[in-house]
């Protein structure tokens, strides 16, 4: 209990003392895991809505491998994109290994079958007979996209918090293909690890602090726009 | 004669190893209401999705005479379409918000969205939900958002697919008499589908009659529901007498006909020894306690069976030599003292009122 | 079909020119990947180091800090330019092999046997590391090890061997962790553990576990560094690698190590011996 007060008062600290090195690892966590969860969505969106609305050969293999994807242990992630992209890897040419690119390649196939998944799932929850009755309404193929993702938000806007929330606070990967260098590649989980491992628990505790309110924060914002109204539930006696 | 507005050709429509649709020939006439009639899976929403440009199909021309001309391009002539399925599918959004999706999808202004949205809203009396959220509507109230939606983008063919049927008595009968009264003075071609016969026959001026995917019959409703080309036909306008009987003599204009141990004279020509079916509707079997008098063969005996009371009529079930035949009687008339299970009745039948069906024409 | 591998290849590309964007601007000189181990990371000597070396030499160093094994496997694949481990025979494979190249010596630090104030196995002042592992494993004491295959836990199997006696579980612990790790559950189940002075004495404050044993020829913990053999694999930084390895040698650098810890700890953590060899050390 001594060790979380502490942990606290260190978080305190280090945050309102501005000190530049923790201002710079959150930072970095957060560039890093904004922009994976960002590209998951361009790429892993299309792909749920695509497997949602369309049939085709095989479909259910690859819905197979979303939901298994949607498990994968950020380690093993961590441990492929590291054999992608060591100098000895197919890709090592890039020389993207130990740098912020390699994490957040690691971290969208992490977030990427995460967001798919879920908007596969929110588009199978409409009504199928919806789409038949906005195209005739007079909906293109591109406006009728739009309507159903704003009907499906609720369960779509989940889906981003759960792959946001997956890649920030995952560290195997991180840890893996970043290297956790100071300065260059060391984030908010990565730290955390580095300083439990050395002893200093309440710096370990401070940094892990700093990533729930952060985390916490960006999840409020974003529920702030995911939800409505509530149903008026009836009261049971 | 009002001119196509629409024309189906050699349409067929297979889900899977199935045929839902085979239409070789239908055409919609500009501005009249034409209803369609079928049983479950006779393939009205199929034909009706085909209608409205919404489905593929797998072989077959969907023409639009008046309109090609004018709009190119498919998404434009699509937008001269409006459907209103039997669920509503209105979207998370206020009322005014969902009738005024049509528009905004077509890029209208956001004051005439306004000019043009009210009115309906008002016309289908719906008006004080404008800013209600769809969802908190009953199923009345929704599906008149629907029908508004549909109207507001002033559409050239309006497309119904059992608009009424999810709705409890009273709110559909309201509905259909708004939506009627609505849509009568305007020139918008209508085609509604529905399984209920008396509303195909309130609002429909034509009647198409569907069965497995085939056009059974297409005409004028006083044609299809008088006259049925086939037992699935008359089965269908509401013939609850379909009795089958054998042609003894025919003379070419007309024929006798044997049914169980009557013998019954005919108008029209038969092949003698062809099976036919004879339809008559169950209020047009009078029924009375047992009169002494001649028989004839529009005026026999025969026992009631079974009374079926409802509130506005009897249903009756009445055995009759060699075969049996259901009536019913409106209670208002009074018809109906003197009569209860097990007694022996008159029955007589006007001969107008006997429709004959060659047997083999149910293809 | 057509419209969804548009739907699909254009944010893929969108994201690719992103990523791109994204990356560094390369430097003008490569990136050195130095390969050490963690408990060399976590001393604090590289903090220092790194940082100085890059502003000497214009090159930027990332520091790959992992278990020994790992660092030297690395090397050996191409995947580091140069090493900086405490593993002295493991390297001299690598070397015989051909895989890394030039090793030579950079500093010493020590290990010392630490364990709980009431010392149940009476290892006290003992001069012979070897005896204080048998007296340990005779009392069944708690003895924490890393068990993580780093080159500490390489030395102290070895000391166990050298001690002729097999430590066995319960009274043996591995935790598979770093060393402040491994101390913090020293200290929690008032058990003994071998570590390196330097991570004890930053953390001695924490623990309540005093010193018993140090000084013993076979507790040195030998420092070197070593270049990578370019034919290891693709893209090897050889000219990065030798850079950093002269500099660990360089005396500046040298003087910094003596000097690290002083004013922390009162004494040096690590002592320089670039240049000498390896039977001349001696405490």
């Amino acid at each position: 209990m001594e060790l979380l007060g502490q942990g606290l008062i260190k978080a305190f600290e280090l945050v309102f003392g501005f000190d530049n090195e923790i201002w710079a690892i959150t930072w970095l966590s957060l560039k890093i895991s904004a922009l994976a969860t960002g590209i998951a969505l361009l790429l892993g969106m299309p792909v749920g809505v695509m497997l949602a609305l369309t049939r085709f050969t095989g479909r259910s293999v690859v819905v197979a491998l979303v939901n298994t994807g949607m498990g994968l242990p950020p380690v093993v992630v961590g441990l492929f994109v590291s054999l992608m992209l060591w100098r000895s890897g197919p890709l090592g040419i890039l020389e993207w290994i130990y740098t912020p690119i390699a994490m957040v390649l690691a971290q969208v196939v992490i977030a990427l079958p995460i967001v798919a998944g879920l908007t596969l799932a929110s588009f199978q929850n409409l009504n199928p007979q919806l789409s038949l009755q906005l195209l005739g309404i007079g909906a293109s193929k591109a406006q009728l996209l739009w309507l159903l993702c704003k009907e499906a938000r609720l369960p779509l806007l989940a889906g981003v918090m759960a792959g946001f929330g997956g890649v920030i606070s995952e560290v195997g990967a991180s840890m893996m293909v970043g290297g956790n260098i100071r300065g260059q590649t060391r984030v908010l989980t990565t730290a955390t690890v580095l300083e439990t491992g050395k002893g200093n628990f309440d710096i370990a505790i401070a940094l892990s602090v700093i990533l729930l309110l952060l985390t916490f924060a960006i999840n409020f914002f974003l529920t702030r726009v995911q939800q409505r109204d509530p149903l008026r539930w009836p009261r049971l006696s | 004669m009002a001119e196509t507005f629409l024309s189906l050709r050699d349409i067929v429509v297979h889900y899977g190893a199935a045929t839902a649709l085979d239409i070789p020939a239908l055409d919609v006439s500009g501005g009249e209401m034409l209803a369609v009639v079928g049983a479950n899976g006779a393939g009205k929403s199929t034909l009706l999705r085909v209608m409205g440009l919404l489905q593929v199909v797998d072989r077959g021309v969907i023409e639009f005479p008046g309109l090609a001309a004018r709009y190119r391009d498919p998404l434009s002539l699509r937008r001269r379409i409006a459907t209103v399925f039997q669920q509503p599918l209105l979207v998370d959004d206020s009322v005014y918000g969902n009738v005024a999706l049509g528009l905004r999808l077509r890029a209208v202004g956001k004051a005439e969205v306004q000019r043009r949205v009210m009115p309906w809203l008002e016309r289908l009396a719906i008006g004080h939900l404008a800013e209600r959220p769809a969802r908190t509507l009953s199923g009345g109230e929704a599906q008149r958002a629907s029908l508004a939606r549909a109207l507001v983008v002033e559409p050239e063919l309006l497309l119904l697919d059992e608009p009424f049927a999810a709705l409890d008595p009273t709110s559909r009968e309201a509905l259909l008499r708004d939506f009627h009264r609505t849509v009568k003075g305007t020139a918008i071609t209508v085609v509604f589908v529905t399984h209920d016969r008396h509303e195909a026959y309130a609002l429909g001026q034509r009647t198409a009659v569907l069965d497995r995917g085939r056009l059974m019959q297409l005409g004028s409703r006083e044609e299809v529901f008088n006259s049925p080309a086939n037992d699935l036909v008359a089965a269908i306008v509401g013939f609850e007498n379909r009795l089958m009987g054998i042609v003894e003599v025919s003379d070419g204009k007309s024929a006798r006909v044997m049914i169980g141990a009557l013998s019954i004279p005919v108008s029209g020509s038969f092949p003698a020894g062809s099976r036919v079916n004879l339809c008559i509707r169950a209020n047009a079997v009078r029924v009375t306690p047992a009169v002494p008098g001649p028989g004839s063969p529009f005026r026999f005996d025969g026992k009631i069976r079974e009374i079926f009371s409802a509130r506005e009529h009897h249903r009756m079930v009445i055995d009759c030599p060699g075969f049996e035949l259901v009536g019913s009687l409106e209670r208002a008339r009074g018809q109906f003292c003197g009569l209860s299970e097990g007694k022996t009745v008159t029955v007589s039948l006007e001969p107008s009122a006997i429709h004959v069906i060659l047997a083999d024409s149910s293809l | 079909m057509k419209r969804l591998t548009i739907r699909l290849i254009l944010p893929a590309w969108i994201s690719l020119a992103i990523l791109w964007a994204f990356s560094p601007a390369y430097p003008q000189s490569r990136s050195i990947i130095l390969s050490t181990t963690t408990s060399t990371q976590d001393s604090g000597l590289l903090d220092v180091l790194i940082p100085l070396f890059e502003q000497q030499s214009g090159n930027s160093v990332k520091t790959v800090a992992v278990g020994t094994g790992q660092a030297l496997t690395l090397a050996g694949r191409g995947d580091a330019d140069v090493v900086l481990a405490h593993a002295p025979s493991l390297e001299k494979d690598f070397v015989s092999q051909g895989k890394l190249l030039n090793r030579r010596l950079v500093m010493y630090n020590d290990f010392i046997i630490v364990g709980p104030k009431d010392d149940p196995a009476k290892v006290r002042a003992m001069k012979s590391a070897a005896a204080a592992l048998r007296a340990i494993e005779q009392a069944k004491a708690p003895f924490v090890s890393r068990g993580d295959k780093s080159g500490t836990h390489n030395m102290e199997l070895a000391l166990w061997k050298l001690a002729g006696v097999a430590p066995k579980a319960p009274w043996y612990i591995e935790s598979g962790q770093g060393m402040g790790a491994t101390l913090g559950i020293a200290n929690e189940r008032n058990g003994y553990s071998i570590t390196d002075r330097a991570t004890y004495l930053a953390l001695s404050k924490n623990l309540g576990l005093p010193i018993f044993v140090q000084g013993d020829r076979v507790l040195l913990n030998i420092y070197s560094v070593l270049e990578v053999n370019p034919a290891n694999g693709p893209r090897v930084n050889v000219a990065g690698g030798k850079a950093f390895a002269d500099f660990m040698i360089a005396p500046r650098t040298q003087k910094i190590i003596h000097g690290f810890g002083v004013d922390k700890f009162g004494q040096s953590l690590f002592v320089p011996v670039a240049g000498m060899k390896e039977d001349e050390l001696g405490v």
